[in-house]
This record gives structure tokens, C-alpha cells and sequence, in this order.
């Protein structure tokens, strides 16, 4: 793969320094941004982008998140190429505009920087914010390095706006981990991503063919309601070809393959963990240490959360004999963090399945250090050697109790 | 554009445009409100002076003007308000019971 | 401007078959607004009786591209309209003049929209913002909204034993645009079409952000009969409860002066909503209410030089 990619530039930059990058290389129509951390310095280095010439885009200093999102749909609407950035807080603010955007069906590209929601207030990382808009029609995708981010984006727009698609779409990192931390990755060519985003033409904007007037966002009796949503869950399960296939293409033009999720050592594994977002590295990690002690052990790193890839996790997944789920967020009120439950949802029919245990730990950036995974995977071990039972309830990792 | 709604009530969702656009600017008037009258105006040409105040004052764009004179009620969507006949300052238009003598 | 009949030669851009009630004033100031427009126009509307009853599904009374996105964002959409706009035709994708107008009710405009309305008029899109003011939250039922008048019976303000309707007095949208010290600034009635027409077609025409706020009676909310819309507009006029008036570049200017008003019962009296208000014993009230038309009348009218 590496022998048909394009020339790139090795950098040295944090996440968001690397997400303002691709923004700047895809040059979007409109930016509609209120800054919040710690998504801010994405903002801000787009506006410096933007007051020094670099990009033209009219880039609009809105006066909060709702804002952000309202203008980021008129702009869509009016026929625009259009991206955005937020985290936690700022992300909830949006929460009425998110279902808007995706049942307009326009194509809208939202870096999310994982940012714990309030409260008590907190500025660090776990997963609630974009977890709690999961259900809100937009194809999640999630990054674990400052790589994954700056490739995530741009193969965002491409996905966003495929005619078979037509979706927004949400790209995480993980808040100061990701964001903040300088890491070492390749990044394109300004043209290499000008070519791959290539041009943007809506089949139907308010500005295009004003002859001929559309009216966006009608108001939908009972008669009309429903088959909107059903058609909304045929592009957002569909879509999940158009993922696979932006990622082929990305592949060929960068050399990073990409999946719906990566798995690691899994092939001969007897336990695996599945996790989201940066903890992936820290597992990484934990496993080669293990499989060294003689533990097969694995990971299921999951980057498209929705469209969810029940199917493949699930084929992913059924041989081994214990699987725990890691969420840096809580869905309390319920069995467990959403990852956990929708994997365990997965399996369900599966006619080989295994124990399943769900973990939630790191909550408002508690530090996720090797030892927590060490002990999901001593846990994993005890269950595959009878010696306990599968846990029903979920455990809190490193909460002190 | 000329947009087909035919039985839309009864749409498959396969049949809806991405997100639930209506394709045809103007196409209310395919509804006939006229249904909801129960006063109706009548139009007194001899008294009418021209002066398009009725035209400038309806809700419902049903006071039809052609080449800068007034030309007819569209009865298919006057809801039979009767700011026209109200307005009128000549009494040109005179409000009468939907179904009545005219 | 142009005459009326010259204005009749335009095309209808909002058509007839729209749900809105009889006699409503909200069509009617979109007619109006619309009629001051010469270039192609983008319209948007807030949630709210003019946004539901123009566009029910698959019905649009817009014969010109129209976007609805929520209830309090009209502005902030529209702001995105204009800078998709600006963004196409800097990039030689789009090359037609166009022209941006958010609508709004009151509820969407001086209450929950009031935030996206003013930052909206603070960047400097070039658009207009239209508030239809019929003072209250007539879609979901007639709810009090900050432009509900002193003493009006509404349905989260109802005449009781012990509260005779809305305790505060109004909010000054209006006043509050011109604060912003955009270009343009107006305060309009249905009722005064030729003045309407000509504000519009200033708003559409000034470089950057416009406000119109028009009065647009409810005859549901007002407890007012349908055929008398237009009527009770130009009383609210005549008794100094709606000044028209117009804040170009900062200057303040009357633009309908009566050598005297007249009473503000005239404009109470035959709404429903203020029925209570005119039961013995509650003359206090009437005299609060005229109170306060006058010491607004006397500002205003210092405000705009006039003795």
C-alpha cells in the first residue's frame, strides 16, 4: 500500500492543530464556530487560516453552539460546503440542531473533541458528550491519534457528501489527549486533498437554481412523519458501504488503511477488550505485555461507532471466549456505558457468543493508566477459567471507592 | 418546477426526496381554502375606484390584479376574512352568507 | 417607491392555500415585506403559525426558496444563508444578485430568538430580520410572550380573580435593534402599507443588517372579529401603542405624527383579551396602560426631534 501513496510531510503538531490543518487543506465554503475547550485552538488556528489568506472561507464568529449549528444548516441548505467544531457543553447546546441538520440530510462536518459534560463542570475528557448525541442521525467517527484525526476529517467531507449519503458527520478525538499532545504524523499535500474532497454540488440548495424554490424543513404531519425517519435509518445503515469505500480510497492516496474497526491480535485471542478514542494506544500497550506473559489477549479498536457495525463486530467477536467493553462514558439508569451495550446487543443472536463485561472508566479525564487494563484483562482470564462468574454490573475503573 | 403530490399522504418512504424537501415553490395553491368561508365578497365595479387597497390588505393573495386593475376574487382560497370589503374606502366589496344570494 | 399599481405587477411570492387563520396579519406583512424586494429573495422562517401554515407538508406557499430550521434560530440560519452566499459568489459559483429575509414572530423574535437576532445583527450579515409582532405565542395557544401588552388575557396570562392578565408592561424590541446601530432599523404596521413597502424596500436595499418589527394582528389571540385585522392596526397606531418610525444610520425619525393621540382604550376596547380590563374598578388599570403609551409617546418623540 505504502508504495502506491502520495509523498507526505512528516509533522510534528498537537490534534488540533492537525484537525485546522485539514480544514484549511479541504478550504470549506463556510465555518459557523464558537469556541469552546478544548476545542479552541481548532478555531483559532482556522481563524488565523482565514485572517491571513490562506483559506477564503467565510467563517462566522456565531455567538454560541446552537448558533453554530443553526447557521452550519442554513449554509448547507444554502448549498455550502460546511464544517464546524465543538466539545461537550458547547456539542449539548447543539443538541435540537443535530437532528435538523441529519433530517435535512445535509452534510455538515463537525470535529468533536471528547470533552466530559457537565456537571460538576469539567474541561477533560470522556466520551458523554458526542456518546449522548448518538442517536441524532450523524455517522460517528472516532480517532485515537492525532493521525487518525487529520485522516478522519478528510475523509469526513467525502462521506458527508456522497449522493448515496448525504449525512452529517461527527469526527472525535479525544480532549488533551489527542488535542493538546504534539504527535508525530504524515500529513498530505494541499493539492493531494484539494483532488480527494474534490467539488461540491447539492442535488438541491436554496442559492443553486433559485427558479426553481425549494422549501427546506416543512412541518410534517402524522401521515408524512414517519417515512422521513424510516428513510433516515436506510442512509445511515447504507452508509456504511460509502465508509468503506472512502476508506479504500483514502488508503490508496495515503497508505493508511483504514476499517470500520481495527482489530488487534485478535486472531488467536482467547479474551479481548473492545475500546474507543486514545485509550487504544495505552491497550495496545497492556496486550503486547501480556501476550509476552502468555495471555491471548486481543482488542477490537472501534473507529465507526454509527453507522454501529453490529454485523462485524459480531463476527469479530463470537470465537473468543471473553470480551470486556471499555466506556469513557456512563449511561446510568442502564446496564452500562453505550459501547458495552450495543456490543453485547450484537451478539445476541449469535450462535457462538462470549462472556461479556462492561467497564467504564477515565470520566471526567481520570488518567487511564496500563494497570486499569490489566485488571480487565485479569478479570477476562478468571471468567474463562471458571473461577467467576460474568459480572452483570458494570465496573467504574479507578473511581476510588 | 412542476412537482407530482398525487397521493403523497399515502408515499412509500422510497418516493420522499432526501429530506423531506418540497420540491415546488408555491404549490399551497393545489389546496383549496376556500372551503373554510362563510361570508363571501362580492365586487361593486361601478363603486371600485381602483385604488388596490383590498389587493395590498389580503392574507390570502386572492384578490386577483391584472394590468394594474382589479380582476377577480380567487374563491378557491379566500378565506372569507372580509378585511377587503372592511378596507375598501369606496364599498366596492360587500361581505354576504357562503351559499346565499349573491 | 412605487405605486400601487405598479407595485400589482409583481409576482406573488407567498400564494394563496396557506393554513394561516382568516384575517391573519402575519401573511399579510410578508406580502408587504416581500413587495419591497427587487432582487431574487431567500426567505426563512422561525417555528411558529407563519413557518407551520405555509409549508405543510407537501404544501409550500413559497414561491421562493424558503428554509425553516427551529424556533429561536431564524436569524442564526439565515446569517448562514447570506454567508453560504458570500463564500459562493466570492468563488464564482453563484453570480445572481440576492437578497436574505428571516421572519419571526414575536415569541421567536423578542423572546427565545432574541440571543441568535442579535448576534446575527451584531456580525453584520446583510440580511433582514422581519418580526410579525402580534404579541403573544398565538401557534401553541395564545401564551404571554414579552411583547404581550400590559393587562392582555392570555392563556399563561389569564384574567383571574386576583391577576387581571399580563402584570409587566412590554418589551421595546424595537428600540433594542437600534441599540445594535445597524443600518436600518424600522418599526411598521399592515395597516400602513405605503410606509411598510417603502421600509422594506430600504431594508433590502442597505449594505449589512436590517430590522423591521410590524405590527400583525391575531384576530384569535386579540379576540378581535377577522375583518377587522387591518383596523385594529391602524388604531394601534393612531393611539401611539405601535409608532412608525424608522432608525436610518443612527437617525431617529417619526414617520406618522398625529397632532393628537387618541385614547388607548380606543385600541383596548374591541380586543376580547382586554375585556377585563374595562369591568368597574379596574380604571387604574386603563390609566397604567395609558401611562405608559404616554411617557413611551414623549421619549420617542424627543428621540426623533419632534416636539
Amino acid at each position: 500500500m505504502a508504495k502506491t501513496a502520495t509523498k507526505q510531510k512528516i509533522v510534528a503538531m498537537t490534534g488540533n492543530a492537525g484537525c485546522a490543518l485539514a480544514m484549511k487543506q479541504i478550504n470549506p465554503d463556510v465555518v459557523a464556530a464558537y469556541p469552546i475547550t478544548p476545542q479552541t485552538t481548532i478555531v483559532e488556528e482556522f481563524a488565523n487560516y482565514v485572517a491571513n489568506g490562506v483559506v477564503d472561507t467565510e467563517y462566522i464568529n456565531v455567538e454560541s453552539e446552537h448558533s453554530a449549528m443553526s447557521a452550519c444548516i442554513g449554509a448547507s441548505a444554502a448549498g455550502a460546503r460546511v464544517m464546524t467544531s465543538t466539545s461537550s457543553q458547547g456539542l449539548a447546546l447543539m443538541w435540537e440542531e443535530l437532528s435538523i441538520a441529519s433530517s435535512l440530510r445535509l452534510p455538515i462536518v463537525m470535529q468533536t473533541v471528547n470533552r466530559a459534560l457537565s456537571g460538576p463542570i469539567n474541561i477533560h475528557c470522556d466520551h458523554s458528550d458526542s456518546m449522548g448525541a448518538r442517536d441524532m442521525g450523524w455517522i460517528h467517527l472516532f480517532a485515537e491519534t492525532a493521525q487518525e484525526a487529520y485522516d478522519n476529517t478528510i475523509m469526513a467531507i467525502k462521506i458527508a457528501e456522497h449522493k448515496d449519503v448525504r449525512l452529517p458527520v461527527m469526527s472525535m478525538h479525544d480532549g488533551f489527549i489527542t488535542s493538546h499532545a504534539i504527535d508525530r504524523f504524515e500529513v498530505l499535500d494541499d493539492a493531494d486533498v484539494k483532488k480527494f474532497v474534490g467539488d461540491y454540488m447539492p442535488k438541491h440548495s436554496l442559492l443553486y437554481n433559485p427558479n426553481e424554490p425549494v422549501t427546506f424543513g416543512p412541518f410534517a404531519m402524522p401521515a408524512f412523519y414517519y417515512e422521513q425517519r424510516k428513510q433516515l435509518r436506510v442512509a445511515i445503515d447504507g452508509s456504511k458501504d460509502i465508509v468503506m469505500k472512502v476508506t479504500d480510497d483514502f488508503a490508496k492516496l495515503s497508505g493508511r488503511q483504514y476499517g470500520l474497526f481495527e482489530e488487534y491480535r485478535l486472531d488467536d485471542a482467547d479474551v479481548a477488550i473492545v475500546v474507543l478514542g486514545s485509550t487504544a494506544g495505552t491497550t495496545r500497550y497492556v496486550i503486547d505485555a501480556m501476550r509476552a506473559q502468555g495471555v491471548k489477549v486481543g482488542m477490537l479498536k472501534l473507529r465507526v461507532f454509527r453507522p454501529f457495525p453490529a454485523e462485524e463486530i459480531a463476527q469479530a467477536l463470537s470465537k473468543l471466549k471473553a470480551v470486556g467493553v471499555m466506556d469513557r462514558s456512563d449511561t446510568v439508569g442502564t446496564l452500562g456505558g453505550p459501547v458495552y451495550v450495543e456490543t453485547k446487543a450484537a451478539l445476541y443472536n449469535s450462535k457462538q457468543r462470549p462472556a461479556m463485561q462492561g467497564y467504564v472508566y477515565g470520566l471526567g479525564g481520570r488518567d487511564t493508566g496500563p494497570d486499569q487494563i490489566e485488571t480487565v484483562i485479569g478479570d477476562l482470564v478468571k471468567v474463562v477459567k471458571g473461577e467467576e462468574s460474568p459480572r452483570e454490573a458494570v465496573t467504574l475503573l479507578g473511581v476510588k471507592e | 418546477m412542476k412537482w407530482n403530490i398525487k397521493d403523497a399522504e399515502h408515499w412509500s418512504w422510497k418516493k420522499y426526496p432526501e429530506g423531506a424537501l418540497i420540491l415546488e415553490g408555491g404549490n399551497a395553491t393545489y389546496y383549496k381554502t376556500g372551503g373554510w368561508r362563510t361570508d363571501k365578497p362580492a365586487w361593486d365595479e361601478k363603486k371600485c375606484t381602483q385604488c388596490l387597497i383590498c389587493w395590498i390588505s389580503c392574507p390570502d393573495s386572492s384578490i386577483i390584479v391584472k394590468d394594474e386593475k382589479w380582476d377577480s376574487f380567487d374563491y378557491d382560497h379566500c378565506k372569507g376574512c372580509g378585511i377587503c370589503a372592511k378596507v375598501c374606502p369606496a364599498d366596492a366589496i360587500s361581505m354576504h352568507p357562503e351559499g346565499g344570494e349573491e | 417607491m412605487a405605486t400601487i399599481k405598479e407595485l400589482s405587477r409583481k409576482p406573488e411570492l407567498l400564494t394563496g392555500g396557506h393554513r394561516l387563520c382568516a384575517g391573519c396579519g402575519a401573511s399579510i406583512a410578508v406580502r408587504q415585506v416581500l413587495l419591497g424586494a427587487n432582487d431574487q429573495v431567500i426567505a426563512g422562517s422561525a417555528t411558529g403559525c407563519l413557518e407551520v401554515s405555509t409549508t405543510p407538508y407537501p404544501f409550500s406557499a413559497w414561491k421562493i426558496p424558503f428554509i425553516h430550521n427551529a424556533f429561536e434560530n431564524s436569524a442564526a440560519t439565515m446569517s448562514g444563508v447570506e454567508a453560504a452566499y458570500q463564500s459562493l459568489v466570492r468563488r464564482g459559483k453563484i453570480e445572481k444578485k440576492m437578497k436574505f429575509v428571516a421572519f419571526g414572530g414575536d415569541g421567536g423574535t423578542y423572546d427565545i430568538g432574541l440571543q441568535s437576532l442579535s448576534g446575527a445583527m451584531e456580525r453584520g450579515h446583510d440580511m433582514v430580520y422581519v418580526c410579525y409582532d402580534n404579541g403573544a405565542y398565538m401557534n401553541t395557544g395564545i401564551q404571554r410572550s414579552g411583547s404581550t401588552p400590559f393587562g392582555a388575557a392570555t392563556t399563561t396570562s389569564p384574567a383571574g380573580k386576583v391577576r387581571p392578565g399580563k402584570p409587566q408592561q412590554r418589551k421595546d424590541l424595537t428600540q433594542i435593534m437600534a441599540a445594535h446601530d445597524i443600518p436600518y432599523v424600522a418599526q411598521a404596521s399592515i395597516s400602513h402599507w405605503k410606509d411598510l413597502v417603502k421600509k422594506a424596500e430600504k431594508a433590502f436595499s442597505v449594505d449589512g443588517p436590517a430590522f423591521i418589527n410590524v405590527m400583525a394582528p391575531c384576530p384569535r389571540g386579540w379576540r378581535t372579529p377577522n375583518e377587522m385585522t387591518i383596523e385594529i392596526s391602524k388604531i394601534a397606531v393612531q393611539t401611539g401603542f405601535w409608532p412608525l418610525y424608522e432608525v436610518e444610520d443612527g437617525e431617529w425619525k417619526l414617520n406618522f405624527k398625529p397632532k393628537e393621540l387618541k385614547p388607548i382604550t380606543d385600541f383596548l376596547k374591541p380586543q376580547g383579551r382586554f375585556r377585563h380590563l374595562f369591568k368597574p374598578g379596574n380604571e387604574h388599570l386603563l390609566e397604567t396602560a395609558q401611562a405608559e403609551i404616554d411617557k413611551n409617546w414623549s421619549r420617542l418623540k424627543k428621540r426623533c426631534g419632534v416636539e
